[in-house]
């Protein structure tokens, strides 16, 4: 017995060729595809020519500067005679400011976040998330000013109890760096709390807590993967700014960890050096690249760190 | 207080059984000294749009109540409002009485915390917090007393006990909760609830996302629990409202004409023996016998 198509099965194939209307729109999804793609990988690219171009100079700087120099000492004067090239200079300095706008963002975010997520009002609430993004949007070099014309002379030098500040210093620098990255770890920190799911609070609730045990004794363990996360990136993002540092902090490269004395980060001196009349092919330009190369890798760790946290600790409901 | 409320209580029993023959044995004014909990006239309002109104009834020692009736029919939204979860929902607004041992828990004195502590819930699908099994049921004991290390321990273990769960999981207190069953997971919730050692308990759908086999623990568990603490259900499946409930409340909508969203309502109150066998209202017979819903 022979297999012969009916009328109605060859009908139907028909119809399921592509007409000429029908490949052209599938040519065109091709083309929107492709599109699509070529600008996500934008990004890739990017990144991998940023590292790129880091690459080359750097490893130029180290046949000059052995490594024993660059992370053994601890003094910095890469573009005056004779030059020291001891990163810890501004690793301390870079440390300091960090440190400073964390203790600043961490508990300040966390008390928003936890603000906005559960004792705020709707209305309360419309008004301080846009204030937040407004904050969050403000150019750094802003923030700057306010940090060396009004934070330092009317708030750390006259409220400083040990002894004598600079007019520059790590303590305004690091202050209104805090002050910046704070919409952003209230925002992240926020957006953990909202992802718990609302019946997890709910039970919470039904125990008899008030909202201080419920935030502390449920949403934040809930949340951590979300909060450490928006930890590291505030982090990060505090290790990276250049103006503010540059603008308040002064310019004097130096190996401490006090909070009064003018220093320069790792993200500063760059800055600093960068708009500065480095000839191009001289070991105070390369010092640039280094030490690019230096505070990339350090965000790199920071940020692969903040990935595996989050991966790591998250709770997966349902 | 209790002297000032009894009248009211049993008149509030004979104004809500006035509907049937008068003399309904098993229900007799000796229920009315057993009241923990009365709601009267009890509407509530999302908002502008009434979504329960005027609900009435009663909940008593040693009984399992149970609310049935379509979807959207508001019986949920009367249950949370007898803890106050409701306060949790902004738009939500609770009008008329809710008396607890003859407290008003919308007046002044009451303290939802309070309330919540001594009207505990237990939620449609398990919500178990990401903590251990100890830690969820620890928490609410931690909040509401100072204990010690040992008594905090005697509570889990009686909390977990009541639940029935003791034995599945007393040697790993410290794992977590998720790694449990959806039913254990439910009857840690229970415990949980139970941890606070509360007089009411509610349970909002708690068998809607288990198995058979689980959801005959979790009714097995309730029968032998409600003496202690009397028990509201709110269930979709009629067969567990016979099977575990003493009295039962059927809510149903109407169309109130000016909103396309109807109102829930009340229909009828009353022994569930009586409710499913020979109820008073005809919308109550064509909901059990399935003609409707």
């Amino acid at each position: 017995m022979s297999f012969s198509p009916s009328q109605e099965a060859i009908e139907l194939l028909d119809n399921l060729l592509p007409s000429g209307a029908q490949q052209r729109r599938r040519i065109y999804e091709r083309v929107v595809q492709t599109v699509l793609m070529c600008t996500s990988f934008i990004t890739v690219i990017v990144l991998f020519a940023v590292a790129g171009s880091l690459v080359p100079p750097t490893i130029d700087f180290f046949q000059e500067v052995s490594f024993g120099e660059f992370f053994g000492r601890t003094e910095w004067y890469p573009l005056f005679e004779p030059p020291a090239y001891g990163i810890w200079a501004l690793m301390s300095a870079t440390f300091l400011v960090m440190t400073i706008a964390i203790i600043v963002a961490v508990p300040g975010g966390l008390a928003a976040a936890f603000f906005l997520n559960q004792y705020a009002s709707d209305r309360v609430r419309r008004y301080l998330k846009p204030t937040l993004e407004i904050l969050a949007g403000m150019p750094t070099v802003v923030f700057g000013f306010f940090a060396v014309n009004f934070v330092s002379p009317n708030i750390v030098q006259k409220l400083w109890p040990f002894g004598e500040v600079d007019f520059y210093n790590a303590l305004s620098a690091g202050l209104v760096v805090g002050i910046m990255i704070l919409p952003m770890m209230t925002t992240l920190a926020e957006d953990a709390m909202n992802s718990i799911p609302k019946a997890l609070i709910e039970g919470a609730y039904a125990l008899g807590p008030t909202k201080r045990e419920v935030c502390t004794g449920v949403i934040f363990p809930s949340a951590l993967s979300g909060i450490i996360a928006s930890i590291v990136i505030s982090l990060s993002r505090a290790i990276g700014e250049t103006t503010i540092v540059l603008l308040a902090a002064g310019a004097s490269a130096k190996f401490t960890l006090n909070p009064a004395e003018s220093v320069q980060t790792l993200a500063s001196f760059i800055g600093f050096a960068g708009i500065g009349d480095q000839e191009t092919d001289s070991t105070g330009y390369r010092t640039i690249f280094a030490v690019g190369t230096f505070l990339f890798i350090i965000t790199f760790i920071l940020n692969i760190i903040s990935i595996r946290v989050v991966r790591r600790f998250r709770e997966v409901y349902e | 207080m209790n002297e000032t409320t009894t009248p009211t209580a049993q008149s509030l029993i004979a104004s809500s059984l006035s509907k049937g023959d008068g003399n309904i044995p098993g229900v007799n004014s000796g229920r009315a000294a057993q009241i923990v909990m009365e709601a009267r006239d009890l509407s509530v309002y999302y908002g502008d749009f009434l979504a329960v109104r005027q609900a009435t009834f009663s909940i008593a020692r040693n009984e399992i109540t149970a609310f049935i009736g379509p979807s959207g029919c508001g019986k949920s939204t009367i249950l949370r409002s007898l803890n106050r979860m409701n306060d949790l929902i902004h738009s939500a607004r609770v009008v008329g009485t809710v008396l607890y041992r003859g407290i008003d828990l919308y007046g002044p004195l009451a303290d939802p915390g309070e309330v919540r502590r001594r009207i505990g819930m237990v939620f449609q699908k398990p919500n178990p917090f990401p903590k251990s099994i100890y830690d969820n049921v620890a928490f609410g004991p931690r909040v509401n007393e100072k204990f010690t290390k040992s008594e905090l321990d005697g509570v889990v273990e009686d909390s977990l006990r009541k639940a029935a769960l003791w034995d599945e999981v007393k040697d790993r207190l410290k794992a977590s909760a998720f790694s449990l069953s959806g039913g254990q997971q439910q009857r840690l919730c229970i415990a949980r609830a139970l941890a606070v050692n509360p007089d009411v308990l509610l349970m909002d759908e708690p068998c809607s996302a288990l198995d058979p086999i689980a959801t005959g623990r979790i009714e097995d568990l309730m029968r032998e629990i409600k003496s202690e603490y009397p028990i509201v259900i709110v269930t979709h499946n009629m067969q567990q409202a016979a099977r575990v409930s003493d009295m039962t409340a059927f809510f149903s909508v109407e169309s109130t004409g000016d909103t396309n969203r109807p109102t829930g309502m009340l229909v009828e109150y009353d022994r569930t023996v009586d409710m499913f066998s020979h109820p008073h209202d005809e919308r109550t017979l064509s909901y059990v016998s399935g003609r409707m819903g």
